[in-house]
C-alpha cells in the first residue's frame, strides 16, 4: 500500500499506522449497516456537468515563473533522477 | 478604543469618511501583532511592509480626493493554503515550506480589488487535515481564550488571529468543518458557503468535492461583507456556480419572525457535553423570543457521516496530494538514485503523520478489490445524507445545532487516537457532504471561560437566511462583543 501511494514509511511508522488504520477501518465498517442497493452514488453536489470553453489559447504562466520553484533545473527542464534502467 | 478592536464595517466607515487613515489602521494592527502574536502564534508569514505600502497608496489617493475601493485598507489574515502570488504558501507542511506561488487565488484578486490588504498567512493543520491545528509542521497556535487549549482546526491560525484582534477579519477553508469548528472554539463568526459559491481556483486542494473558502470574522455583518467580495462565478473554477451574488449585508434586517428553526434530534446525543447542550437550548429560546418557531426534523443518516467523509475526503486527498513528488516545486529528498525512490522518500520525509495516514486510507479505499466496498459505498451514503437535508428543508428555513460536541480541548488531549480527533467533526461534516452552507457564532462560554459555538445550516445558496438569523441572534445577545484577555 505504501508503494502504491508512493510513500516510504519507517518500520515504526508502518507498525503504528497499521494499528491506527485498523481501528479507523473498524469504525468505517458500520457503513455496511446501510442498505444502499437502490441508491445512486453522489460524485458531485453541483448540477453542472462537463463545463466547457472554446479551445482558444489564452495567457498563462511564463516559462521562468513555472520554473521558479524547481528543486533542480537545467536550462528549461526540471531535472530528476534516472527514470529507466537499473 | 483601539482601532484593532473594531470590526471590518466599523473600520470601513471610519476610513471611507476620512476620519482615520488606512496607514493608521494597518500600523495599529501591526502594534497589536507585536503585543500578542508571540503568545498566540497564529501567523506563518507576516507581510507588514507590503500591507503598509498598499495602505499608503490608498492614503495618497484619499489626499488627492480620489475615490478608494469600498474596503480600502482593511487588514486581513489569509489561511496558508490559499495561493498568494510572491508570498510563501506552505499549507503548514515541510513539503511546501519554500513554495512561492506564481499566481494569486481568485479570492485574493477579488479581495485586492476591494482594497483589502494582507497582514500575513496563517497557520493551519498540514494540508487542512485536522481539527486542532496541532498537525502543523511548523508551530502550535494557541486559543486566545486559554493558551493551554487548541484554537480548533484546520483554520486555527485564522480563527485565533481574529479572536486576538491581530487582523480585522480572515479567510479560512472548510472541508469537514475547518472554518466553523475553529470559529466556534475561538468565539467568533465563521461561515462555510454552499459548495460552488466561492471559487476554489488557487486553493490548494484537499478534497475537491468538499473544499470551500469562507470568511472568519468578529461578527456576522463582517462575514456578509467578505462573502459578497469573494463569492461568484469564476471561469477558472469549473465547479463554481453561475448564480448571481446577492447583497448579503442587505439581508441583515434583524427580522426573523415566523422563521422555522429545524432541530435535529440526531445532533443532541446522550453523552454530549452538558454545558454545550445547555447553551444551545438557551440559544434556541432566544430565537423563539425573536419570533422564530421550533420544528423537529430528522437527519437519520447523521451517524454514518464521519465514516462516509473519511472515505470520500481521504480518497480525493490521496489523488490530489499525488502531485507532491518533488519534481516541479516543493521539497525534494536529498538522496535518491531512481525516480520512484525519489517520489517515495520525498513524500515520506515531507509529509507529516496525519497526512500520510489519510493518503494511505484513501489509497486503500480506492484500490482494486476495495473500491466498491469502501469508496462507492461512501458515495451512496453521501446521497442518503444529502437527501436527509433536502427532506428536512421542506419543513424549516434553517437547521440549528451545536458546532462541536465539546468545548475547546487541551493540547495533546486527542492526539493519541486519530479516531477521537475525527469525532470532533461530527456536527459539521454532514454540511460538507451535502454541499450546504453553515455558519458558527458564539453562544456563550463554559464555566471555565471557553467559547461555545452555535451552528446554523441553510439550504443550498441560501447564505442570506443563515446570515440573517445569525445576525439577529447576535444583536439580541451581544455574544460577539466579548474579547479574550490578552
Amino acid at each position: 500500500m505504501g508503494r502504491l501511494a508512493r510513500l516510504e514509511l519507517t518500520e515504526a511508522e508502518k507498525e503504528r499506522m497499521t494499528l491506527q488504520l485498523d481501528s479507523i477501518l473498524g469504525y468505517i465498517d458500520q457503513l455496511n449497516q446501510l442498505d444502499t442497493s437502490k441508491v445512486e452514488p453522489t460524485t458531485t453536489v453541483i448540477s453542472m456537468v462537463s463545463v466547457m470553453r472554446e479551445d482558444e489559447v489564452r495567457p498563462s504562466l511564463k516559462q521562468e515563473e513555472a520554473l521558479a520553484n524547481a528543486p533542480d533545473r537545467e536550462d528549461v527542464f526540471f531535472r530528476v533522477p534516472r527514470i529507466i534502467g537499473e | 478604543m483601539e482601532l484593532y478592536r473594531l470590526t471590518i464595517h466599523e473600520l470601513r466607515d471610519l476610513i471611507q469618511k476620512g476620519e482615520v487613515s488606512p496607514v493608521e489602521v494597518v500600523q495599529n494592527f501591526l502594534v497589536r501583532i507585536g503585543q500578542v502574536e508571540d503568545r498566540i502564534q497564529a501567523y506563518n508569514t507576516l507581510t507588514s511592509r507590503t500591507a503598509l505600502a498598499f495602505a499608503k497608496n490608498f492614503e495618497d489617493m484619499q489626499v488627492r480626493k480620489e475615490e478608494v475601493p469600498p474596503l480600502a485598507g482593511i487588514p486581513l489574515a489569509i489561511k496558508d493554503s490559499i495561493c498568494t502570488k510572491g508570498v510563501a504558501t506552505t499549507c503548514s507542511s515541510k513539503i511546501l515550506e519554500n513554495y512561492i506561488p506564481p499566481y494569486n487565488a481568485t479570492v485574493m484578486n477579488r479581495l485586492n480589488a476591494a482594497g483589502c490588504v494582507m497582514l500575513g498567512k496563517t497557520n493551519m493543520d498540514e494540508f487542512a487535515m485536522g481539527s486542532s491545528t496541532e498537525n502543523s509542521a511548523f508551530k502550535k497556535t494557541k486559543n486566545p481564550w486559554n493558551l493551554d487549549c487548541v484554537p480548533g482546526g484546520s483554520s486555527g491560525g485564522s480563527a485565533a488571529a481574529v479572536a486576538a484582534d491581530t487582523c480585522a477579519g480572515a479567510l479560512g477553508t472548510d472541508t469537514g468543518g475547518s472554518i466553523r469548528q475553529p470559529g466556534g472554539f475561538c468565539g467568533i463568526a465563521a461561515l462555510k458557503p454552499t459548495y460552488g459559491r466561492v471559487s476554489r481556483f488557487g486553493l490548494v486542494a484537499f478534497a475537491s468535492s468538499l473544499d470551500q473558502i469562507g470568511p472568519i470574522t468578529k461578527d456576522v455583518r463582517d462575514a456578509a461583507i467578505l462573502l459578497r467580495v469573494i463569492a461568484g462565478h469564476d471561469p477558472l473554477d469549473s465547479t463554481s456556480a453561475n448564480i448571481p451574488v446577492p447583497d448579503y449585508e442587505a439581508a441583515l434586517t434583524g427580522d426573523i419572525r415566523r422563521f422555522r428553526i429545524g432541530i435535529p434530534s440526531e445532533y443532541f446525543i446522550p453523552g454530549m457535553d452538558p454545558e454545550v447542550e445547555a447553551a444551545i437550548y438557551e440559544a434556541i429560546r432566544v430565537l423563539e423570543g425573536l419570533g422564530a418557531v421550533q420544528e423537529k426534523v430528522a437527519l437519520p443518516h447523521t451517524e454514518y457521516a464521519i465514516a462516509a467523509y473519511y472515505l470520500v475526503a481521504t480518497a480525493e486527498a490521496s489523488s490530489n496530494l499525488g502531485r507532491y513528488d518533488g519534481v516541479k516545486y516543493g521539497y525534494r529528498t536529498a538522496r535518491s538514485e531512481h525516480l520512484i525512490d525519489m517520489y517515495m522518500r520525498t513524500r515520506g520525509e515531507g509529509f507529516g503523520p496525519e497526512v500520510k495516514r489519510r493518503i494511505m486510507l484513501g489509497t486503500y479505499a480506492l484500490s482494486a478489490g476495495y473500491y466498491d466496498a469502501y469508496y462507492l459505498k461512501a458515495l451512496k451514503a453521501r446521497t442518503l445524507i444529502r437527501q436527509d437535508f433536502t427532506e428536512a428543508f421542506k419543513r424549516c428555513n434553517i437547521i440549528v445545532t451545536p458546532t462541536s460536541p465539546t468545548p475547546p480541548f487541551k493540547f495533546g488531549e486527542k492526539m493519541d487516537d486519530p479516531l477521537q480527533m475525527y469525532l470532533e467533526d461530527i456536527f459539521t461534516i454532514s454540511a460538507n457532504l451535502a454541499g450546504v452552507p453553515g455558519i458558527s457564532v458564539n453562544c456563550g462560554f463554559t464555566k471555565s471561560g471557553l467559547p461555545i459555538g452555535l451552528q446554523m445550516i441553510g439550504k443550498p445558496f441560501d447564505e442570506e437566511t443563515i446570515l440573517k438569523v445569525a445576525h439577529a441572534y447576535e444583536r439580541a445577545t451581544g455574544c460577539h462583543k466579548q474579547r479574550p484577555r490578552l
